[in-house]
């Protein structure tokens, strides 16, 4: 008998705790369906960004009032057209288009900075068929005058206000950039959240050397990268409880990768990279791959390998919490080439 | 009769009609037409139907003639059909005018009547183009105002339907087809009630049809044309009568009664104007006056032009008239009398000959011209007209509105007579900048007076000539009476200024009434506004006793993220001050209007639109008076040293004089002086390129892609240097110890940001500071002004000295292309300037009707220059639709004029010298020092016939200049070369003439506004093409390439300057015809316009554009005709059409459409690179050429081979 590789996160019933996490191509219903096909367990949309909105609306207005009145033959330069269907209206489209074209959860994904109209689309995320929402919190706080303290009061609100909005789950995708991150997801729970999604990886920005031109390059994510949410995810899942939803997500490109989210408590694994890389049937090989690696370990069901290594359950929590570098140092050997 | 009241303008008024009534609308654009078939392509786009439930099609066609035959076309099979159109445009229908009435075809033109092109071409309105369409047998139905427009288009139809006549509905353009009034609009009812079904059904019914076939568009012979010609002659007959039972009906429904002629005036008037179109509006208010004064006059308004309606006419004059003025907007050079005239005085003369003559004695009948070109006609121009009426021996024929100190035809203007305006009107004017947003702003303002309140509104407004920077007057009206004022508000009770630097504008206070209020945006507090004000301005305000308030409304739109567009902030300060509504209700209403406006287009634009509103009334005060400054000397506009004509006439049109200029001071054949933007100095940036010498790496990008022409490079010797004038060492190897500057004309810049986009030399340590960077204008302005006087006198090198293949080479020759009006940023004007660079002292230019026919010659400047010895481009334009052949023209005389200079030289060869006359006919001209040393040479020639005395060394010398090679360059944009001209241009690509093509091609009708071309590519949304154009690009180069042998190029200055610099030469070169076609940003791309060459380079870079140049004749060893001069597309072609408006709309408007054509787009894309490599290597085997040892072919003689 294969192991039961069924979930629950956010209070949905998942297939698989693999889940296809936020990419441009899950903004494709086509390849939502083949991601479907392939086994995850839900998939999240790309995040519909509050700048890219405002900016959008902005900038279409610019570009079609140009020129406009200022010349007799010429007063305008572009057709009268009704009903401009902005980035938020088209995400609302996709996303019903994706809800019919699947049937495991889908979820979409806010991207926000602040408190504001646009809010409102949280609302409509739910009513073109969101299952879940994840609220993405996404900044860097550059403003020497804001305090950490002020910054994680707004973020709290700010998940307070679409919590309300909204009668679906909420997960919160946080950063790893928080001073007191524990004592900020309970916060987070408190103001509504039904689970949190660690962590937000930021795209740095570049340098172009040739044109000496600032330039966003995404960088895909590393194997290496899952300690950090590993970490946190062992921390919180006692802290939290087992009602609280969460996903890891940064550096599962393997199923063993996998099977450490859910040994510290993740509820789903979420893959972007990996399948960025591999393409679409990555799901399948990684959920392939945990059901072997859980029959090989004599698991029977995700249920019971959940959380078993959590730093509730471990022999030394203490090793998920101490910043233990001199240890890792030290265990790390520096290539023969390379020694002095 | 419920009436339901719109405020819309003449164009929409009667689109709407013609709309509801067609169900096919052939289309093109032309001003100021173009807004009618604008109107319909977008309500087709948006699914609106017609009165019958169908969504009309609307088809755009590739000329007015291709309309008129679509037309013609679909209405032979039935269907109803309408179009557009005006001026020369008209013009092009005529012949298929004659056919579809010749036919008795029902079909309606509806015209915004517009002058010709004649000594100039003028987008304004008169009746010269529906008075040449008098003998088609169209019936002509003459509306003169916004309402009539509406009510006449639905006569018109209803009209044509019954009569089997089709109808001409004309207005008159800009005063009719611009101007915003508000309107009883007619309901469907209305017009199922005046469109009969049984006529259409018979309309229908005489169709062709395989079912029930006839045959039309016999030949006919002596025998029977002329009695077939004569058989409809009792359908023209019935026109009147049937126009008149529509009259009836409309009014039975609406109220509004209408005659053919309706006279309005004294019962018992002796003089009596007849006028036709919105001039009535003047002359109805003259009379009332008048009137109301106890004079005997009246007027009559001519409806029905055609079929003439003599006897309405002579019955609805007074008995009691003694004389007639009959006023006609157009002029027949030659004729005894232009149109209007000529029928009244046949039809008095007539009626006078009757049994039953109306008068006891025949009226004594004058007839005048006004009005051409939207040349203002008020109540002071007909006041006259009523008085030369009254004199012992009136003139026979006058003219009005202008002073003639020639022939003098012209009556004075009574500029003491005023026409008392109703109580309760308010009048006001505002003066802003196109960009400013203060036209959108006003035209929402007539919206929300007229459909908010029960007080009638008018709006008209006026543009400049100017593309960049232009300055916008907007005149409007408002009051408890129907506004019937047919021209410009003359005494103003508000008057608004937008922009603190039009304050000194003549009119803005000239035009106050005395105790007016003024509305002043400033950058100053309301403490120190007054002592910024200008000495004249404070003097009119205290003598008029101008109540003053101010505003820093630009402060209130960056503060809410509304950048320059000031337009929200201002309206609400109108509202308050004018008391039209209460403050909280007109807050309300703009709210509304900004939401109607922008909520299409999202959230955002409407919440910083009312945060400005909110913010508004709080930020304005008044201001009192302080004390009158002492009057500052006035500086003039142009130097002593230009020349006369400019001193004279061009300094009186650029201080906005022009309607003062007397006849005798014009040119009597349209020729003009060129290098005339040079004295014409608009300082419109706000910010300007500075130049930082430590930084530059002297790549001349800045100066090749300036649109203007104002940012310019010189390399001149160390010893030269200038004292105050930055420079730096010129670095290169062949011009060691020179120095080199680069200098901007800080008031002829129109700060667009290109040449700093394009700079791609950054500082070491601070990588966003760069060799040129935008600078605020007023700090700079002072210094940079001493500089660039000082670089002019700065003497450059000489052209033979120059490597002008290269960029950094061609940077620094003499631009003979400076100053235009274009757009900032513009994409075509680079091109121009590089051509005169290379070219320019000895070219001639035929250009197309267009943007560059515009900015190059729209009055009162022309930026086609001079260098110092006199010389530069000779330019001209004939048409829209025959540039091409206006051209060849050009390049035919050129051969013949070279070829007779060249045999008279031979026969004077001993009277000039034996070697003289064999170095001038054998001279190399291939190379600038070839050049230089010919033009040496003729002058030796010249010198040498001045001192003999005949016949053939007249005709020598005044020969001689051909001598010199010259190049005709062709000039025009998209719409002229794949759509009106393509004909003609085709049939000049394959006359083998040495003629050089330039397409500035901006993939749309760019001029008119953004209409689709045949140039316009997949996926792109135009106007014309509102749904996403779904059809792909034409290939012109490759049709011109299947000739053989003409050189063609595609070129993109943005993404390889080097390269456009080569085609360039090599078209020159090339004795056979040459067509390039240059990628040309535009606005109406919908891009950011300071990265327009960052644009041009994503267009290559994707594979959309891809850069070639064939060369019918190979002098290369590899014998690769067709060279791909970019390399392999590197990014997708998504990613090019995301950045432009045009394409990103679509996925906006119809994401799956987007979609679809974005997958085509690629594949087009992809297509056309494969066979562009495909092409660049098949070898060229053209053995008789071989043989020859690869000189360059014949002029005209056909080569094989190549791509075919």
């Amino acid at each position: 008998m294969s192991a039961d590789l069924r979930t629950r996160y956010l209070g949905l019933d998942l297939r698989s705790p693999i889940v296809a996490s936020s990419t441009p191509w899950t903004g494709d219903p086509a390849v939502v369906k083949r991601l479907e096909e392939a086994g995850a367990g839900a998939v999240v949309l790309p995040s519909l960004f509050e700048e890219e909105i405002l900016n959008e609306e902005l900038e279409l207005n610019r570009s079609l009032e140009q020129g406009n009145e200022q010349f007799g033959e010429a007063l305008s330069y572009f057709p009268q057209i009704e009903g401009y269907k902005g980035s938020g209206d088209r995400y609302l489209a996709n996303l019903e288009k994706t809800r019919k074209a699947v049937a495991i959860p889908v979820i979409a994904s806010l991207n926000a900075t602040t408190q504001g109209g646009w809010v409102r689309y949280a609302r409509l995320m739910q009513d073109s068929g969101a299952d879940a929402l994840e609220l993405n919190l996404y900044h860097v706080v550059a403003d020497p005058s804001m305090s950490g303290t002020d910054r994680e009061a707004r973020d709290l609100e700010l998940i307070a206000a679409v919590h309300a909005a909204v009668t679906v789950p909420l997960a919160v995708k946080l950063s790893p950039y928080y001073s007191a991150l524990a004592n900020f997801a309970a916060g987070a729970v408190k103001a509504g959240a039904d689970g949190l999604v660690l962590f937000n990886r930021f795209y740095q920005p570049d340098l172009d050397l040739e044109s000496l031109d600032v330039v966003n390059k995404v960088s895909l994510s590393t194997p290496a990268e899952l300690r950090l949410p590993m970490r946190w995810i062992a921390i919180l899942r006692p802290q939290l409880g087992a009602g609280v939803g969460l996903a890891a997500t940064s550096g599962i490109h393997t199923s063993v990768d996998v099977a450490k989210a859910l040994l510290v408590g993740a509820d789903v694994a979420m893959t972007a990279s990996a399948v960025l890389q591999h393409g679409v049937g990555r799901i399948k090989s990684l959920a392939d791959g945990l059901a072997a690696w859980m029959e090989e370990h004599e698991y029977e069901s995700v249920d019971q390998l959940r959380g078993s290594a959590s730093a509730s359950n471990v022999a030394d929590p203490s090793l998920f919490e101490r910043a233990n570098y001199m240890a890792a140092l030290r265990s790390f050997s520096t290539p023969a080439d390379l020694q002095r | 009769m419920d009436q339901h009241w719109e405020t819309i303008d003449g164009n929409e008024a009667a689109a709407r009609i013609a709309y509801a009534l067609s169900e096919v609308i052939s289309i093109y654009p032309i001003t100021p037409a173009s807004q009618m078939a604008e109107h319909c392509d977008d309500w087709a786009a948006a699914g609106k139907p017609n009165l019958w439930g169908q969504v009309p099609d609307v088809v755009e066609m590739q000329s007015e003639g291709g309309a008129a035959g679509a037309m013609h076309g679909a209405l032979q099979k039935g269907a109803l059909a309408s179009t557009f159109t005006a001026s020369q445009g008209l013009l092009l229908m005529i012949p298929n005018m004659f056919k579809m009435a010749g036919e008795l075809t029902p079909a309606v033109i509806h015209v915004a009547a517009r002058a010709l092109a004649t000594h100039a071409l003028s987008i304004f309105g008169d009746h010269s183009d529906v008075m040449h369409a008098r003998a088609t047998g169209f019936a002509m139905l003459s509306a003169g105002s916004v309402q009539e427009a509406h009510d006449f288009a639905l006569v018109a139809h209803a009209a044509t339907l019954r009569s089997r006549v089709p109808f001409l509905h004309f207005f008159d353009g800009f005063r009719t087809s611009h101007e915003i009034n508000k309107i009883a609009i007619l309901s469907k009812d209305d017009l199922r009630a005046l469109v009969h079904e049984e006529d259409v059904l018979a309309h229908r019914n005489r169709q062709l049809s395989p079912e029930a076939p006839v045959v039309r568009g016999t030949a006919q012979n002596p025998d029977v044309y002329f009695q077939a010609r004569e058989a409809a002659n009792l359908y023209h007959l019935a026109v009147p009568g049937i126009v008149q039972t529509v009259f009836d009906e409309l009014a039975a429904r609406t109220g509004r009664q209408y005659h053919l002629v309706d006279y309005i005036g004294a019962p018992d008037a002796e003089r009596v104007i007849v006028v036709m179109g919105s001039a009535a509006g003047a002359v109805e208010e003259t009379v009332n006056a008048l009137v109301a004064k106890g004079e005997k006059v009246g007027m009559l308004v001519i409806r029905l032009f055609n079929p003439f309606p003599s006897a309405e006419l002579i019955a609805a004059l007074p008995k009691t008239v003694k004389s007639i003025a009959v006023l006609d907007r157009t002029k027949e050079p030659g004729a005894v009398g232009e149109p209007l005239y000529l029928e009244l005085v046949t039809a008095l003369s007539e009626a006078m000959d009757s049994d039953d003559a109306p008068f006891a004695a025949i009226p004594r009948i004058i007839g005048g011209r006004y009005g051409l070109a939207s040349k203002e006609m008020t109540p002071s121009m007909v006041k006259p007209v009523y008085d030369e009426l009254a004199s012992a021996k009136p003139k026979r024929h006058f003219t009005l509105g202008i002073y003639d100190d020639v022939t003098f035809l012209s009556l004075p203007i009574d500029r003491g007579f005023t026409y008392e305006r109703p109580a309760g009107e308010v009048q006001a004017l505002f003066f802003g900048l196109g960009s400013d947003g203060t036209v959108g702003a006003n035209k929402s303002s007539v919206k929300i007076i007229g459909e908010g309140t029960d007080l009638y509104a008018q709006g008209y407004f006026e543009y400049d000539s100017k593309k960049s920077g232009s300055i916008t007057t907007s005149h409007l009206r408002f009051g408890p009476k129907q506004i019937k004022s047919t021209y410009l508000v003359e005494a103003a009770d508000f008057v608004a200024c937008h922009q603190f630097g039009l304050i000194g504008n003549k009119r803005l206070l000239e035009l106050a009434k005395p105790g007016a209020t003024l509305l002043l945006n400033a950058p100053y507090g309301p403490d120190e506004v007054w002592d910024q004000l200008p000495a004249s301005v404070q003097r009119v305000i205290v003598d008029k006793g101008i109540d003053l308030w101010v505003i820093d409304a630009f402060a209130v739109a960056t503060e809410v993220g509304m950048g320059n567009r000031i337009n929200t902030v201002m309206q609400p300060c109108f509202f308050s001050l004018s008391g039209v509504l209460p403050a909280d209700e007109a807050i309300a209403r703009i709210k509304d209007s900004v939401k109607k406006t922008y909520a299409k287009r999202g959230d955002a634009v409407v919440q910083r639109n009312y945060a400005a509103i909110d913010a508004s009334l709080a930020r304005m005060t008044h201001v009192t008076p302080g004390k009158v400054k002492d009057a500052e000397a006035l500086a003039s506009l142009i130097p002593a040293t230009a020349p006369e004509f400019v001193r004279d006439v061009t300094a009186r049109l650029i201080a906005g004089d022009g309607d003062l200029i007397p006849v005798s001071a014009m040119p009597v054949d349209g020729t003009f002086p060129t290098a005339t933007t040079r004295f014409e100095k608009r300082a419109i940036a706000p910010s300007i390129p500075v130049w930082d010498a430590s930084i530059c790496i002297d790549c001349g990008k800045c100066a090749m892609v300036c649109p203007h022409a104002s940012i310019r490079m010189k390399v001149y010797p160390d010893g030269a240097a200038v004292d105050g004038l930055p420079s730096k060492e010129f670095k290169s190897r062949d011009l060691p110890n020179h120095l080199i500057t680069i200098q901007v004309a800080p008031d002829d810049c129109t700060g667009c940001g290109v040449c700093v986009d394009v700079c791609p030399a950054k500082s070491k340590t601070d990588i966003g500071h760069k060799a040129i960077n935008m600078g605020n204008y007023l700090d700079h302005r002072d210094v940079e002004r001493e500089r660039w006087d000082k670089f002019l006198d700065v003497a450059p090198l000489a052209r033979d000295a120059i490597a002008v293949d290269t960029v950094k080479g061609a940077a620094r020759l003499e631009p003979l292309f400076e100053f235009s009006g274009a757009c900032a940023g513009c994409g075509e004007t680079p091109y121009l300037r590089l051509v005169t660079q290379l070219f320019g002292d000895r070219m001639v230019v035929a250009n197309a009707t267009g943007c560059s026919s515009i900015y190059g010659a729209n009055l009162p400047t022309t930026p086609w220059a001079t260098n110092a010895a006199g010389e530069g481009p000779a330019w001209a334009n004939s048409l829209f639709e025959d540039n091409a052949e206006f051209g060849l023209g050009m390049r035919l005389a050129l051969d013949k004029q070279h070829e007779l200079a060249a045999s008279l030289v031979g026969q004077l060869a001993h009277e000039i010298g034996e070697s003289l006359a064999m170095d001038i006919v054998s001279a190399d001209q291939s190379t600038e020092s070839g050049i230089e040393a010919q033009r040496g040479r003729v002058a030796n020639l010249r010198a040498k016939l001045a001192k003999l005395d005949s016949e053939d060394a007249r005709s020598l010398t005044s020969l001689s200049g051909d001598l010199v090679r010259k190049g005709v360059w062709i000039i025009g944009g998209d719409g002229w070369a794949y759509d009106i001209g393509f004909g003609g241009l085709d049939q000049v690509l394959s006359s083998g003439r040495n003629v050089n093509i330039l397409v500035l091609d901006t993939e749309v009708y760019s001029n008119t506004g953004g209409q689709a071309s045949k140039s316009t590519p997949r996926g792109a949304v135009a106007k014309f093409a509102a749904a996403g154009k779904a059809t792909g690009k034409k290939d012109l180069g490759a049709i011109a390439r299947s000739y053989g042998n003409v050189f063609v190029a595609q070129i993109s200055m943005g993404a390889n300057d080097a390269q456009t610099i080569k085609a360039l030469l090599e078209a020159d070169a090339w004795p056979g015809p040459s067509l390039i076609i240059a990628y040309s940003t535009c606005i109406a791309h919908g891009i950011d316009m300071s990265k327009s060459m960052s644009h041009q380079k994503d267009a290559v870079k994707s594979g959309y554009w891809p850069l070639y140049r064939y060369s019918p004749v190979v002098t290369d060893d590899d014998g690769m005709p067709f060279r791909l001069d970019s390399s392999k597309p590197s990014i997708p072609i998504k990613e090019f059409v995301a950045s432009e408006t045009r394409f990103a709309i679509l996925e906006r408007t119809n994401p799956d459409k987007a979609a679809e054509l974005a997958e085509l787009m690629q594949a087009d894309a992809d297509e056309k690179w494969r066979y562009y490599e495909q092409l660049a290597g098949i070898h060229r085997n053209v053995p008789h050429l071989h043989a020859r040892d690869g000189e360059p072919i014949e002029a005209g003689e056909s080569v094989t081979g190549g791509e075919a």
